[in-house]
């Protein structure tokens, strides 16, 4: 098949594929299982909360978790069953710790919740509307990311709406199945994104090593009678389905630094996405199972398992036949970007699109043992696909010295390996870059935290002199009027004793007054009355002179 | 012509000095921006272990050239290095005497069962990370605390213990590879 693009990136690998280990027999649907296991957080943004209890029946396709927060998804239920706990289980994720989960007990009733599919009707709905249909099927982005695609679907008004079924990752087949089954449904989906975001054309990427993919899609797009979607094929290199990478391959532009394909009037989708929008509009359907690939030679029978979400790792396995004798280790992704797992007791999440057991000479396990000094070669700069310096970056990364590193955009790597497959010294560089990149981000939200810090310990610093100044304001406010009272009351007592003494002066000179005038009726008396008076003064005289004896 | 230049001269010696009153009243920096350069290095625990009552008096100080930059055991040796770079002076090992740097960060928790609710921890909180009143219980708000461990010499009851603050996926840390080298910091 010829490729009918003559643009290109920079770098790439041309790689071993090994996808016809799993690319030979048809999707399979998984079986029902007793269990079933739903992080929360199975997506880029906040986790949900949790809207169930424990003991609570759940029907297939309930909403178990969600939040109104913007950058998030909801998680659904698989099955119909009981939610039998809410709590920590391991997840799929390179650190093997714990996160929160529900645990759903299935009925084997395979009960749905009733169902309204909008269908058709889409095409006079307006994008708000649809975007929220998205949002609450819990749809994220499908192609590894899991970016909630309804945030991805806020621009409106984009020119070039692109599917990106390229799958250049070594070992993966579901995008390739997927498109080989089900072309018509993922063009549906396609349809309504683009009738969410008004694009003008939509173009179907596809790589030349998937020519039945491709022809399903071309038989599709013929079927259509709108002049819509137009099939384009890219020349197989890893790693062209980045989205950057694609991007530049169809369009000839190249996203922005620090910005989104919005910004050069193009949305790049999974084909798995839009096949879940499909879904949700047309099935009312939530994202409640995906396509996952088991393949390598630690699988007995490698194929392609339609399965529901919170599924177990080890159960899948089993329905592929098993671990074969071979089986070594199980890497969760592909051989390039994936991570490896050390437990299948794990669940099935929306972002996983590969379970690869490798036997021990299939895949070199990640290199932990110390590896050999870079010599500089600069062969990673050459297939680096982001037009990076790897070596500076891996110098900057392992000395941590981060804000170098981060000055040599380290935060534009997209972690594609092609450094570390190509490196002659075997450094694991990505492993050193995720590394700096999470010690960025802790520094970042250190200094996020002591910036809250220092902005709740001004406020109380604030708050405290606030008041100190409050409290001393009332106290003088409070002796000035306590003053205020006791000055008056002084005065009064002042005015009161003033008032007495001019009282008893008052007295003390009618008195003085009153002495010096002499009783008016001892002139012109009588003799009979000066005897009388005579004899009462002698008595006086007499009895005054008897007291004073008797106090002697 | 001698008279015409001293003129001239003392022409633009003028305008020149007009222009730097201007600009010196016009341009005012208020405060001292190194202070704020520091303070932007320091944890913000407001913990105190520095000596000084506060990490902008600490950083007050060290700009004065009253404090030495190993004062600070939480920001440990990444908060002395950047200090050395910004005040280009030399990187000094932590000062054991205000304590050493914590191997991993805490947050503290009050036992709510025991908690008397005294209010005095709540009084002594730097960053108003403590939820409650006079005799109801009190609570840490853990988002908000910085592990700095204040509240606990004075809670009566001995209800507020330190613990490890959560390692979860959100932020747990992608480990460098083994065999790769682990210098602290490159200057």
């Amino acid at each position: 098949m010829e490729s009918t693009t003559a643009k290109h990136f920079h770098g790439g690998l041309h790689l071993d594929y090994h996808k016809e280990i799993s690319s030979q027999s048809a999707i399979a649907a998984c079986k029902p299982q007793q269990r079933y296991v739903i992080p929360l957080q199975q997506h880029i943004g906040a986790a949900g909360k949790v809207i169930v209890e424990k003991g609570q029946r759940v029907l297939k396709g309930q909403m178990l978790a969600t939040t109104k927060k913007l950058i998030s998804a909801p998680v659904h239920s698989p099955v119909s069953g009981t939610v039998i706990e809410i709590g920590k289980h391991a997840v799929a994720h390179p650190s093997g710790m714990e996160a929160d989960c529900i645990i759903i007990e299935n009925d084997f009733q395979d009960e749905w919740l009733e169902r309204n599919p909008v269908g058709d009707n889409y095409h006079q709905m307006n994008s708000h509307d649809l975007r929220n249909i998205v949002r609450n099927a819990g749809i994220v982005g499908l192609g590894g990311a899991v970016f909630p695609t309804a945030i991805k679907q806020t621009e409106i008004n984009i020119n070039t709406l692109i599917i990106n079924g390229i799958e250049c990752e070594p070992y993966i087949t579901c995008d390739d199945r997927l498109m080989q089954e089900r072309a018509r449904e993922i063009l549906s989906g396609a349809d309504i994104i683009g009738h969410i975001i008004k694009a003008r054309e939509c173009i179907i990427a596809i790589e030349d090593n998937k020519p039945e993919a491709a022809a399903a899609i071309q038989a599709a797009i013929d079927e259509d009678e709108t002049d819509f979607f137009q099939l384009q094929i890219i020349p197989t290199l890893y790693p062209s389905g980045s989205e950057k990478q694609l991007i530049t391959l169809i369009t000839g532009k190249e996203v922005p630094m620090n910005g989104l394909p919005a910004d050069i009037d193009v949305l790049c989708q999974n084909v798995g996405t839009a096949y879940a929008i499909h879904q949700a509009v047309f099935k009312d359907e939530p994202l409640i199972s995906r396509i996952v690939t088991f393949t390598g030679e630690g699988i007995t029978q490698p194929q392609n398992l339609e399965v529901p979400i919170g599924t177990y790792i080890a159960d899948c396995v089993e329905q592929c036949g098993g671990y074969s004798k071979d089986a070594y280790c199980m890497i969760m992704g592909g051989p390039m970007m994936g991570y490896s797992i050390n437990s299948d007791q794990i669940p099935i999440v929306k972002a996983c699109n590969c379970v690869l057991v490798s036997s021990s000479d299939e895949i070199q396990p990640a290199n932990t043992e110390a590896h050999m000094p870079c010599i500089r070669c600069g062969r990673c700069v050459e297939v680096c696909p982001s037009k990076l310096l790897p070596q500076q970056l891996y110098w900057y990364s392992s000395t941590a010295n981060f804000e170098r590193a981060a000055e040599y955009h380290l935060f534009d790597c997209i972690e594609c390996g092609c450094c570390t497959y190509v490196c002659p010294s075997q450094i694991p560089l990505v492993q050193y870059y995720r590394s700096a990149k999470s010690e960025i981000w802790a520094l970042q939200a250190d200094r996020k935290k002591s910036d809250a810090a220092r902005a709740r310990h001004e406020a109380r610093e604030h708050r405290l002199l606030l008041q100190k100044q409050e409290r001393e304001e009332r106290l003088r406010k409070k002796k000035e009027a306590l003053n205020r009272k006791k000055g008056k009351t002084e005065e009064n007592e002042l005015d009161a004793k003033k008032a007495a003494i001019a009282e008893a002066l008052a007295r003390v000179k009618k008195k003085k007054e009153t002495q010096d005038i002499a009783p008016k009726n001892t002139e012109n008396l009588t003799a009979d009355q000066e005897r009388q008076i005579r004899e009462a003064d002698q008595r006086r005289q007499h009895s005054q002179d008897q007291d004073d004896s008797a106090g002697k | 012509m001698l008279t015409v230049v001293v003129i001239l001269l003392a022409v633009v010696a003028a305008i020149f000095g007009l222009l730097l009153g201007y600009s010196a009243i016009r341009f005012k920096v208020e405060g001292n921006p190194v202070v704020d350069q520091i303070d932007a290095l320091l944890p913000q625990t407001q913990c105190g272990q520095c000596t000084y009552p506060g990490c902008r008096p600490y950083a007050e100080a060290m700009a004065n050239g009253e404090a030495e930059i190993n004062q600070c055991p939480p920001g440990g040796e990444a908060t002395i290095a950047a200090l050395a770079d910004l005040l280009n002076v030399e990187v000094l090992p932590l000062n054991a005497e205000h304590g050493e740097a914590k191997e991993t960060k805490t947050i503290v928790f009050i036992d709510e069962q025991t908690c008397i609710g005294c209010t005095l921890c709540i009084q002594a909180c730097p960053v108003d990370a403590i939820l409650g009143a006079a005799k109801q219980m009190h609570t840490i708000i853990s988002s908000e605390c910085t592990g700095c461990d204040l509240c606990i010499p004075p809670c009566p009851v001995d209800c507020i213990h330190i613990i490890p603050v959560e390692q979860n996926l959100n932020n747990w840390k992608s480990p460098l590879p083994n065999g790769g080298h682990s210098a602290p910091r490159a200057g």
